[in-house]
């Protein structure tokens, strides 16, 4: 796992350290925003940020053990059926999780439903297991599975805020807008009148927000990308 | 007698329709939007998928009564669903291959995609959160699929009429797709009144 001193990786950290590793999976290589991964959760259970953010975490949490297991056990699993391996290890942890949360927090368990199970078959947690974890050490792989988690927790509870501010005008079930907000004095007043947009927490909602998300994070690609041709677009309108 | 054919036909239009498996329950999205920029492709992979998810809810079904209640070992259904979901798609694949070659050829390449398809698990797992009987998940994942299909189909279509249009340049690919979609969800509401 030393093969990577003096190579840079993500925001200039050397490649494959854990910082490195925690960043590229939270910023440079968001699994929700830049890779288009597990967009299921992503649509599915984002109805309010509370939702996503125990998705999130129930994801992370799965994401960081199995692949701290499959990079363990990268040496032992022979490479004709790893896909098998995998899945077993994957789903083993899943299913732990799934009855964490049906013990301690029976409310979250029933909002969730299905979507906890259908982890497995969340492609991050498979995607990493193959292109990181089964060929680099324990300590980063770890790392990798946390940043990716908490990357695509952030992305979902995104997600979860916008659709509840718009659509009930919550977040994290505060009252924020409309009728009974907590906001005092004018402000409040002027907050009170906010008719929340109850499509936004209906499952078209889920897909106007993230349409919206992705065209955002294109334009702040597009201008980036676009910073060096300035001058010969410059005429243009 | 009348009042079995009459739960399966509410079971059928429940899932295939009201509770569209894409459009609704948010399953199958990888597909749904990675397969959709043809007809024929989205019509192929609907095919696949009314295939095995019928077959994978009914294998699935009898080893959850057969097996997993009588032993006691509900808690590993996640993990048994999925390696029989693996197998069984590898084994459809084989099969056809040796024996259907045609619908092979038109199935095929869908096949190996279809593992990733997380409608296929959640078919599963929804027939037994239901406690639907073995008939009933057939039926349910059967007309699951049928709705999958229809939508895609439904989406790829749009897509094929949209290829030319002037898209602003922030919103072309998968924005625009997801807009689609969108919309196509606010029209499957509609469908809500249906459900007795």
């Amino acid at each position: 796992m030393m093969s990577g001193e003096g190579r840079k990786g993500a925001l200039g950290l050397r490649a494959d350290s854990s910082a490195e590793r925690f960043f590229n999976g939270l910023i440079t290589e968001n699994p929700t925003f830049v890779l288009m991964l597990g967009m299921c959760p992503t649509l599915a259970v984002t109805t309010s940020a509370v939702n996503g953010l125990t998705m999130g975490l129930a994801t992370t949490a799965v994401l960081a053990l199995s692949n701290l297991m499959i990079s363990l056990l990268r040496r032992i699993i022979p490479d004709t059926v790893r896909i098998p391996a995998f899945i077993v290890v994957i789903a083993s942890f899943v299913t732990l999780v799934q009855l964490i949360i049906q013990a301690y927090l029976p409310a979250l368990n029933e909002a969730l439903g299905v979507y906890i199970p259908l982890i497995v078959v969340n492609c991050i947690i498979f995607g990493r297991a193959e292109a990181y974890a089964s060929k680099h050490g324990a300590i980063p792989s770890f790392f990798d599975g946390l940043g990716m988690g908490l990357g695509f927790t952030c992305a979902i509870t995104i997600m979860g805020l916008f659709r509840e501010l718009i659509g009930a005008g919550t977040a994290f079930e505060i009252q924020l807008l409309g009728d009974g907000t907590i906001v005092p004095g004018p402000v409040g007043t002027f907050l009170g009148m906010y008719q929340p947009v109850s499509i936004f927490v209906m499952q078209s909602g889920a897909f106007f927000v993230l349409a919206f998300l992705i065209a955002a994070m294109n334009r702040i690609k597009r201008k980036q990308a676009g910073k060096g041709r300035e001058v010969r677009n410059g005429g243009e309108a | 007698m009348s009042s079995t054919i009459a739960i399966l036909f509410s079971i059928m239009v429940t899932s295939a329709l009201v509770n569209n498996v894409v459009l609704s329950r948010f399953l199958g999205l990888c597909p749904f939007l990675g397969v959709s920029r043809k007809i024929s492709s989205a019509a192929g992979m609907g095919g696949a998928c009314i295939f095995v998810i019928t077959v994978a809810s009914a294998v699935c079904g009898l080893i959850y009564k057969f097996i997993l209640l009588p032993l006691d070992l509900i808690y590993l259904q996640t993990i048994v669903f999925i390696l029989v979901i693996a197998m069984l798609v590898q084994f459809v694949e084989m099969f056809l291959k040796k024996y259907v070659r045609s619908l092979y050829q038109v199935l095929g390449v869908y096949l190996p995609l279809i593992t990733t398809n997380c409608a296929v698990l959640g078919v599963a797992l929804l027939n037994v959160q239901n406690e639907y009987s073995i008939l009933e998940g057939i039926v349910c994942g059967f007309a699951t699929a049928v709705g999958f299909t229809i939508s895609i189909v439904i989406l790829a279509g749009l897509r094929e009429k949209m290829e030319f249009n002037d898209i602003p340049e922030s919103f072309q690919g998968m924005p625009m797709v997801l807009l689609t979609a969108g919309l196509m969800a606010i029209a499957f509401v509609g469908f809500s009144g249906l459900r007795g």
